[in-house]
């Protein structure tokens, strides 16, 4: 590697107009953002998109919320509310939460924090856009066309053979997706490879890079076997295969493995990029560098590699054999080690810390919190004999949405919040931005900590009609998704409005240790850096604070 | 700085840097690939396992010839490729071509045999669906055989259309004399894909037409 100047070339600088000092005032055509090839350009396309998509899941959250408001069905029939919640399921679940922090602030971030000047593979990254919109215009017409009633997992024999709605087309939409995603994880693997500045070694990559390489070997190894699930069930109803067909001594069960075998690495694929977040915004806010770097950065590489072992514990009740489920039980304790791991060395991290509470902390404090919940949760539901009491109630609802809202949604607004102005060189108002950090915190809870009560009192999940004995909590549930909403929508006001009125930002407004910080412009540059940096020293540097002096 | 290659794209720094993030990225890509067809592989071996009668049936049903000769077809087609390769890094343009078409014409050997092979199982009412037929008590789980039968070799085929694809554009950049002993990496990694595609052909064909003849 060489760290020579870098020129480019005459047809790089062609679409740029003179006097051009960063990513966003390089070109104003619709060409110049439409065939990009600029790493923060695309991830910026994937923020509009995926914003897009998180408003139109909330959409059916909330005619979920409204239907459950009153025990009767009075505003929707089974059929509709069915196809309510799969709605919900698949547009935040393949739209919104896989790509969120990976394709937006991984696709931005990653080559700026190990000092490239792109992706290793700029043009597939800006494909893989592309065939993320063109599974979600396939998913986006079969709500247009009536929805899909399936559940977000499609289950077989149901969804290969009797659902009587738009399953083909969601199929080729997630099947479509799918290659997305591979693309962005094969990108960022060969990325942080090959591309590293000199000096930066893996140890002194900032945890959010381990988190996303982790991430990344998920979303290659796991999102194959999914597309061949889905395609097989594309296969059955189209031409009457007949593999998941229990008329045929086919095994529905078959699916559920398949299925499961990509879709519970696929929570980590959701949670470990915020895991990343959390690490970088917990150290900027405390000025201290982070407890136990390898620890953190090894207990991704765990999870992702324990994230592969546990699919069973989703079909304790399906039928499997019961020595299958022990096993599958107590691997799925193991996942716990490396979860409680980084809990522990973020918290202690704080210790002694100068700790400041700018919004993107509060989230991260809230993170902390709710992950802890959800976790431990997910314990409960791991434990066999639990499990099968449990299941299929909205105790389980509750806590993934405490992992996944609470979690990883938590996680990609701190992330969002904290490199804000160095995406669109614009601050954000930081009283609004507290204020609304608190009104998704209360909303949160209200909404999802009934679903724990109700759910353990035995309301199953996805009926549209329950017992009135329910009704009080949730209608709490109700109320609580109100507030979330309107704490949702505050960001996206005042973000809107910071990108033309917001202050300008300084390079490092945080006073934030690594590169995209200390060696970038807000907003970095066409090419990131002047010059390739040159590393010397360890991630989250931070002058030792005065206690440790 | 030396001379920069016409071939080197702006993010990379030299071209050494450049080959080695395309080469791991076609690998990884490749992983990814064992992934795809290793779910249908797990499926199929479930079923082998549980209807072990049904899979003999099916697999009698398959013509040996046409597999035979096609695995023959399929492994000199990756010579062909070996050789492509070869000559992109000696810079020697006619014989790039030359070798790229020949396994060109081999892979499309291929898939017309499959196409022949394809017609005669539908014609007997063996395609999975409501026109499947078959004399057998256990007919239902013969149906499940071909389902993994059409499954995977029409995704594996799907994969040789794909990689005839990628061949004529390489055929069309080597005529144009776009690789030589500086540059070849394409070649070398649609190399890597046909390895893989034939790779994987070396595995259908034992488990569908062999496995259940003694």
């Amino acid at each position: 590697m060489s760290t020579a100047v870098f020129k480019p070339s005459k047809s790089q600088l062609a679409d740029q107009p003179d006097g051009a000092s960063n990513y966003l005032n390089a070109g104003f055509s619709a060409k110049s953002w439409l065939l990009t090839v600029d790493h923060k350009r695309i991830a910026i396309l994937y923020l509009i998109s995926i914003t897009l998509f998180f408003f139109l899941g909330g959409l059916f959250a909330v005619l979920i919320r409204l239907e459950l408001l009153t025990p009767q069905g009075d505003l929707m029939q089974a059929e509709t509310y069915n196809k309510m919640f799969t709605m919900h399921g698949i547009v935040m679940i393949f739209f919104f939460l896989i790509p969120s922090i990976p394709a937006v602030l991984g696709n931005f971030l990653i080559p700026l924090m190990i000092g490239a000047k792109d992706l290793a593979f700029p043009r597939i990254n800006l494909l893989s856009w592309y065939i993320y919109s063109v599974g979600g215009l396939f998913t986006f017409a079969a709500i247009v066309f009536g929805g899909v009633d399936t559940g977000w997992t499609f289950y077989t024999p149901y969804s290969s053979t009797y659902s009587n709605s738009n399953v083909i087309l969601v199929a080729v939409g997630v099947f479509i997706t799918g290659f997305s995603s591979i693309l962005t994880g094969l990108n960022f693997i060969v990325t942080i490879h090959k591309m590293r500045a000199p000096g930066m070694t893996w140890f002194r990559l900032p945890l959010f890079v381990w988190a996303h390489y982790a991430t990344s070997i998920i979303q290659v190894l796991g999102t194959p076997v999914v597309t061949a699930a889905i395609m097989l069930i594309g296969l059955e109803r189209l031409f009457g295969f007949g593999i998941f067909d229990p008329k045929l001594g086919g095994d529905p069960l078959l699916f559920q493995h398949l299925f499961w075998f990509y879709s519970h690495p696929a929570v980590y694929i959701m949670i470990l990029p915020g895991m990343g977040v959390i690490s970088e915004v917990i150290t900027c806010f405390a000025k201290k560098k982070v407890f136990g770097y390898s620890f953190i950065a090894f207990s991704s590489i765990a999870i992702a590699v324990l994230g592969f072992l546990v699919w069973g514990h989703h079909m304790f009740t399906s039928g499997q054999s019961v020595y299958t489920s022990l096993v599958f039980s107590i691997l799925t304790f193991l996942v716990a080690v490396p979860s409680a791991i980084k809990v522990f060395n973020w918290t202690a991290t704080l210790y002694k810390g100068a700790v400041s509470y700018d919004a993107p902390m509060l989230y991260a404090l809230g993170f902390i919190g709710l992950f802890t919940i959800g976790g431990l949760t997910g314990i409960f539901l791991g434990t066999l004999a639990v499990d099968v009491h449990v299941h299929d109630t909205y105790f389980v609802v509750a806590h993934f949405h405490y992992i996944m809202v609470g979690g990883a949604i938590m996680a990609y607004m701190a992330g969002l919040h904290f490199w804000w102005p160095k995406i669109t060189g614009r601050l954000y108002p930081e009283g609004w931005a507290r204020f609304s950090a608190l009104v998704i915190f209360i909303g949160f809870h209200l909404t999802f900590f009934p679903q724990f009560i109700v759910g353990y009192l035995g309301m199953p999940r996805r009926y549209h009609v329950y017992p009135e004995e329910f009704q009080i909590l949730n209608v709490l549930s109700t109320a609580g998704a109100t507030i979330l909403g309107v704490g949702y929508l505050i960001p996206l006001i005042y973000f809107t409005w910071s990108l033309k009125s917001g202050p300008k930002a300084s390079a490092n407004p945080w006073g934030a240790k690594g590169l995209e910080w200390e060696k970038a412009s807000s907003p970095p540059s066409q090419y990131n850096f002047e010059k390739t940096p040159v590393v010397t020293e360890e991630a989250y540097d931070y002058e030792p604070t005065i206690w440790l002096k | 700085m030396a001379h920069e290659h016409a071939a080197l794209q702006h993010h990379f720094d030299d071209m050494d840097q450049q080959l080695e993030a395309s080469t791991l990225g076609m690998w990884a890509f490749l992983i990814t690939e064992v992934l795809f067809f290793g779910g249908l592989f797990a499926g199929y071996l479930i079923y082998r396992t549980k209807f072990p009668e049904a899979f003999d049936l099916g697999s009698h049903e398959l013509d040996i010839k046409f597999g035979a000769i096609n695995t023959a077809i399929l492994i000199g087609s990756s010579l062909t490729m070996v050789l492509a390769v070869y000559f992109a890094q000696l810079g020697q343009r006619m014989k790039i071509v030359f070798f790229l078409f020949a396994t060109l014409v081999l892979g499309g050997t291929f898939l017309g045999i499959k196409a022949v092979e394809y017609s005669h199982k539908i014609h007997d009412g063996l395609l999975p669906g409501p026109g499947f037929t078959f004399d057998s008590p256990i007919a239902d789980q013969v149906r499940i055989f071909f389902s993994f039968y059409f499954a995977m070799t029409g995704l594996h085929a799907f994969h040789m259309i794909i990689g005839a694809g990628l061949l004529s554009w390489l055929m069309y950049n080597a005529w144009q004399g776009k690789y030589d002993s500086s540059y070849n990496t394409p070649v070398e990694l649609v190399g890597l894909y046909w390895h893989f595609v034939d790779i994987v052909w070396i595995f259908l064909f034992p488990l569908l037409y062999l496995i259940g003849r003694n």
